[in-house]
């Protein structure tokens, strides 16, 4: 019969009508600037710079090694050494960058710093809203706006950021050993040395004994 | 009434005011100043209530940027549509281009003219009404064939052909609905019209066999009338080019826009007037309220089933429409016609209600019947994609 599909369709059209007014099913939209989805735990796109403690300029971890500069494809990263240098977590004096920057319009976002980077500094972020009035300069981001507090880092990447904090444990406990093996080598040869030097006293004292007697 | 005679009394002491020569025009345009700007206003309203809705049926909200809720959607419109820059091509004829959204903007506000908006609240007392706003309702058909020979773009002319057979096959069930009502009341005056029905929502058309039936044929042919979806072949936008407003741009757009939207308001108008006992409150006692809003309140409802419709079917294949048109609301609408000349032989009551139901639908049991069982309805089995090899 003519009609009696129309009907149909015209009663789901209805429901969904009435019910985008309370349920939540038939009116998924999310108003994106006022309303927002909460990100994946997964979700990254550009890298940015992880600092320990709360002054980005003496907690950074970036030793300007460079290497992330050298294996970034599409070469968005420019790094320039500082000329003194500081003590970093271990203790170690190490140049830290001058500058840091990342052109965020050329970065593709593939993670390759992250993969490379020996001193667990570069890591990767998940913010998105990089809107510029200006594209060159304004999506050219120095230091300071990609240093980001290790807090930061537990905030979106939890078990990343745990394993993270676990490996620089492990360095530490590492550096603390060999420091401390390296100490007690020292001692040893230092006692070593003062005992032969003991030893090698202790003849010319029979000498001098010797000769006095 | 109390409105009324409050509006007669303002339009006179107004009327009185002017100089005496020009007491005539001063008089038309108290009279056709509501009118215009009534359904100007009603057309943002629509506007906006027809994207909300459709975006509702369509599980996200309508627009809602501009001013709480979006309320203010169609004041950014129309800054937008009228600062648009007016494109006329180069070969084309542009008095006639120029003319043609505004010929058919003129034609869908004069068939508001005949509308009763209460008893004594229309703008021209014609004996003729229905027949006037036919008639300038067809010449809708030439302004958009003006529109789509002036352009000189063969996709325009195509376009408005195409609008124009499509309008021209509609007009006849369109007409020939109406006629049902005319046969009962006796009259071609719309006034007399509301007058039979006045007796509260039992009196109404809307409520016989011949009536319920002539309603929803009349409603059907309304929106291929006004090109409303799903028989917007004349403007689908995702498929044609626009058909006939292809070379507009800017104003003039809008303004076919609001011709069509204007048109729409009519037809329902009429609707409300023929079928749902036009100024009429459903209750007597309801009267108290005054007329006007109680058409509008039909209107207003019609509007919205024509949304909903919109939010609903998808648009029908040239073909289809055609077939639509001359295969069944034409047989439909002149068995409707019989029926309601045995109504009248009849005199009503139990046994024209039988008779008549009966006879509507066993026509349209019948007639349903008999074009899905026609071959262009079965199911298409396409010779290569379902043959032998893909099946398998």
């Amino acid at each position: 019969m003519i009609g009696k599909g129309i009907l149909k369709g015209m009663m789901e059209t209805a429901k969904n009508l009435a019910g985008s007014f309370h349920d939540p099913e038939r009116l998924t939209t999310v108003e994106y600037p006022e309303q927002k989805i909460p990100a994946k735990e997964n979700a990254r796109n550009f890298p940015f710079l992880v600092y320990d403690g709360d002054d980005c300029e003496t907690g950074l971890r970036c030793v300007s090694c460079q290497i992330c500069e050298k294996e970034c494809p599409p070469q968005c990263i420019y790094i320039e050494k500082d000329t003194v240098k500081k003590p970093d977590f271990l203790g170690k004096m190490q140049f830290q960058p001058k500058t840091f920057d990342i052109d965020v319009s050329v970065c593709m976002g593939c993670q390759i710093c992250v993969e490379v980077c020996p001193f667990e500094s570069i890591r990767m972020d998940r913010d998105f809203e990089y809107a510029q009035g200006d594209r060159f300069e304004g999506l050219l981001l120095h230091k300071d706006q990609l240093a980001k507090p290790n807090k930061y880092y537990h905030s979106i990447h939890p078990t990343e950021a745990r394993e993270t904090d676990d490996i620089r444990e492990g360095k530490r406990q590492d550096h603390l050993a060999k420091e401390k093996a390296k100490a007690e080598k020292l001692a040893k040869a230092k006692e070593e040395a003062a005992a032969k030097a003991k030893e090698a006293q202790a003849p010319t004292d029979v000498d001098s004994s010797e000769k006095a007697s | 009434m109390w409105f009324e005679e409050l509006l007669i009394a303002i339009k006179a002491s107004l009327v009185l005011k002017a100089p005496e020569g020009l007491r005539p025009l001063v008089s038309a345009a108290l009279s056709t100043m509501p009118i215009l700007s009534a359904f100007g206003g009603l057309f943002a309203v629509v506007t906006l209530l027809e994207r909300k809705m459709l975006g509702r049926i369509q599980n996200r909200y309508g627009p809602n940027r501009v001013g709480p809720f979006g309320i203010f959607q169609p004041v950014a419109d129309g800054i937008k549509m009228l600062t648009k820059e007016d494109i006329v091509p180069k070969t084309a004829d542009h008095l006639i281009h120029f003319l043609a959204p505004l010929v058919l903007l003129v034609t869908a506000m004069l068939g508001l003219s005949v509308i009763p908006f209460g008893q004594k609240l229309v703008a021209v007392e014609f004996e003729a009404g229905i027949v006037f706003f036919f008639a300038v309702g067809g010449a809708a058909e030439l302004a958009v064939f003006m529109a789509g020979w002036a352009s000189r773009n063969k996709y325009a002319l195509l376009g408005s052909l195409r609008a124009i057979a499509q309008m021209v096959s509609y007009e006849i069930p369109l007409i020939l609905s109406s006629v049902c009502v005319l046969m009962v009341t006796g009259s071609l005056s719309l006034t007399e019209v509301v007058q039979a029905q006045s007796g509260g929502i039992t009196s109404w058309f809307l409520f016989t066999p011949w009536g319920f039936l002539g309603c929803i044929l009349f409603l059907i042919s309304t929106l291929a009338e006004v090109n409303r979806s799903p028989f917007d072949i004349p403007e689908a936008e995702s498929e044609l080019i626009a058909g006939h407003m292809t070379e507009y741009s800017g104003f003039k757009y809008a303004v076919f826009f609001l011709a069509e939207f204007v048109a729409m308001f009519a037809m329902c108008a009429l609707t409300a007037t023929l079928f749902l006992g036009g100024y009429h409150a459903p209750l007597p006692v309801l009267n108290i309220i005054p007329g006007p809003v109680w058409l509008f309140g039909k209107l207003m409802l019609l509007v919205l089933l024509f949304i909903w419709i919109r939010g609903t079917m998808p648009r029908l294949r040239a073909d289809q429409l055609m077939e639509f048109a001359w295969k069944f609301m034409l047989p439909m609408s002149v068995i409707n016609l019989v029926s309601t000349g045995i109504w009248i032989a009849l005199d009503g009551g139990l046994l024209g209600w039988l008779v008549t139901g009966a006879c509507n639908f066993g026509a349209y049991l019948g007639l349903s019947r008999w074009l899905a069982d026609h071959p262009n309805h079965r199911k298409r089995v396409y010779r290569y994609a379902d043959g032998p090899i893909n099946a398998a």
